[in-house]
């Protein structure tokens, strides 16, 4: 039989942090501060309208693009939050997810031997879909001195004639690190000298705290070289719904929206008609999130700095990002141990990059009750294995 | 930081939850202990912080208690309107809650007592006989569902979140 995989994929390393991960989900009782989705049930009035959909048959395809109410509520999210004029006919389409939509701008942009530019410790996915796209990623290691903030300097560093393409994952999974309007500046300057594109993943923008997401794609002259990648999944509780979207300029929406129109057809119909509801009537919903994640991030930082921990504040997402140096494991170790030890998971910086290396990445996105019976097996461990 | 955003902030955690101590709120809104304790005295002084009562669902004890609605007509009083019906009526122990309503009557009054016996002898013996008291209307609650916002029965509960996702 001749060799039926292609040499491509078969390169791709599948996550390192793979063989941790089905440990972890094998040990039934672990308790985990783990995850990278919100605790909270998807709001009842957004579940509500999807049932209501399917009771009143809406269970066919939409247009490749998605629903036109759905566009037009997201043209409307963008300009209120974000100050971002899109038009919905052309400029808007919705996905399954925003993972479709990182994998759909790299390969709507890339071609063979293009670089991108991937700040890490980041979400697992830009860069085997950089190689997908046959692209070659380039990485920029993000450092705690600077609070893991993307910097100029660095990529003065990296960048070459063949560079097309920077990611900009911020608010940041895993190390929760936000770029204010003013870190931002010299990125947007930077993008604009050298005629480079951004995709701006922007999943987490509704989890800011004390301070609003700032898009990158606001900057003069960003706009029309951005894809702002956005979603349903953390900002409204609505993993499993599996819904997100792209904004960009036609010229380059156009071309992904070939892509997804071949590949996926649809985003779910069920999952689009909640949607319309999450953005006419959740901003509320998002508030009280908002403000509950807040809570636990202070009790967590406070917590952990009060064991000892080494842990910069994070104003994004639902993560802390502590240094576990001092322990003298590397992260996978920590995180192997403190999971055989104590049945608690957590997880290795390393699963973001190899500059999570001396990190864990600990979510809040569990109830204060829950956090405090965590922290006291970490508490337990720590006193264990501390020097 | 200042008091509003505190004092929302406890009462936003208090409200679902009223266990947490102080040593938990000062972490959890980014304050001191002694602020925490300054600010609840303050909101229980000014009646803001009424109470602290826990949410009993007594349908799963062995105790039976049963709880009623009874919609009340007065004749307002001069002066003093509703209110000093009202209090007549919030001073028994009996009565869990008294609400002044717009619409068709005037009072809603929540009982509770351990038989239907028992809140029937009050209604007849104590509110209806009450000066300025018109009529009532009594209805039995059959079941709890929800209160303050907290679910009574034991959902069935089998979401399952992963452990661990990237």
């Amino acid at each position: 039989m001749r060799n039926p995989l292609s040499e491509k994929i078969v390169q791709i390393q599948p996550s390192g942090i793979r063989k941790f991960f089905d440990i972890v989900s094998e040990m039934k009782d672990a308790i985990s501060l783990g995850v990278g989705e919100p605790d909270f049930d998807t709001p009842w009035h957004i579940r509500e309208e999807g049932i209501y959909s399917l009771e009143k048959g809406r269970t066919f395809y939409t247009s490749n693009a998605g629903l036109k109410e759905l566009k037009e509520e997201i043209a409307r999210y963008m300009k209120r939050r974000f100050e971002l004029l899109y038009n919905p006919n052309g400029e808007i389409y919705v996905t399954v997810g925003g993972s479709e939509a990182i994998d759909g701008a790299l390969r709507a942009m890339l071609d063979s031997g293009d670089e991108v530019i991937i700040p890490q410790p980041c979400y697992v996915s830009y860069e085997p879909c950089v190689i997908l796209a046959d692209g070659v990623p380039v990485i920029v290691e993000l450092k705690e001195e600077n609070e893991f903030k993307l910097k100029r300097e660095q990529l003065e560093s990296v960048v070459t004639d063949k560079t097309k393409i920077l990611v900009m994952p911020f608010p940041n999974n895993p190390t929760g690190a936000i770029m204010t309007k003013e870190d931002l500046t010299e990125i947007a300057e930077f993008v604009l000298e050298h005629d480079l594109f951004v995709i701006s993943d922007e999943i987490y923008s509704e989890l800011t705290y004390g301070t609003n997401h700032v898009s990158i794609a606001s900057f003069p002259n960003m706009r029309e070289r951005t894809i702002v990648i956005n979603g349903f999944s953390k900002s409204y509780a609505m993993t499993g719904w599996r819904l997100g979207y792209a904004c960009g300029p036609k010229l380059i929406i156009d071309q992904m929206l070939k892509i997804h129109q071949f590949a996926i057809m649809c985003a779910p119909t069920t999952s689009q008609y909640a949607a319309v509801d999450a953005l006419r009537n959740g901003d509320e919903d998002v508030k009280n999130m908002r403000n509950a994640y807040d809570r636990r991030r202070k009790f967590l930082i406070k917590a952990l700095r009060d064991m000892g921990f080494k842990c910069f504040e994070p104003f994004g997402a639902f993560y802390v990002f502590p240094s576990i140096k001092e322990f003298g494991m590397s992260s996978e170790d920590f995180a192997q141990t403190l999971l055989n030890e104590e049945k608690l998971a957590v997880v290795p910086g390393t699963a973001f990059g190899n500059c999570g290396e001396g990190f864990l990445r600990i979510s809040y996105a569990y109830s204060i009750e829950d956090l405090k019976n965590a922290l006291e097996r970490m508490k337990h461990f720590i006193e264990r294995h501390r020097k | 930081m200042n008091k509003e955003v505190i004092d929302k902030g406890i009462l936003d955690v208090i409200g679902k939850n009223s266990r947490f101590s102080s040593e938990d709120l000062a972490a959890m809104l980014g304050t001191d202990e002694k602020t925490i304790e300054n600010e609840i005295k303050s909101m229980e002084d000014n009646k803001i912080i009424c109470g602290y009562p826990a949410l009993i669902n007594w349908d799963n004890t062995d105790n039976e208690m049963v709880t009623a609605l009874i919609e009340v007509n007065v004749t307002p009083q001069r002066d003093m309107g509703f209110n000093k019906v009202a209090e007549r009526i919030y001073k028994f122990e009996e009565v869990e809650s008294v609400y002044l309503m717009s619409g068709d009557f005037d009072l809603t009054v929540i009982i509770q007592g351990r038989s239907m016996k028992e809140v029937a002898m009050f209604v007849s013996e104590k509110l209806s006989t009450l000066e300025y008291v018109n009529s009532t209307a009594t209805y039995f609650v059959m079941k709890k569902y929800k209160e303050h916002g907290i679910i009574m029965e034991k959902e069935h509960d089998d979401k399952e979140r992963m452990l661990v996702t990237p």
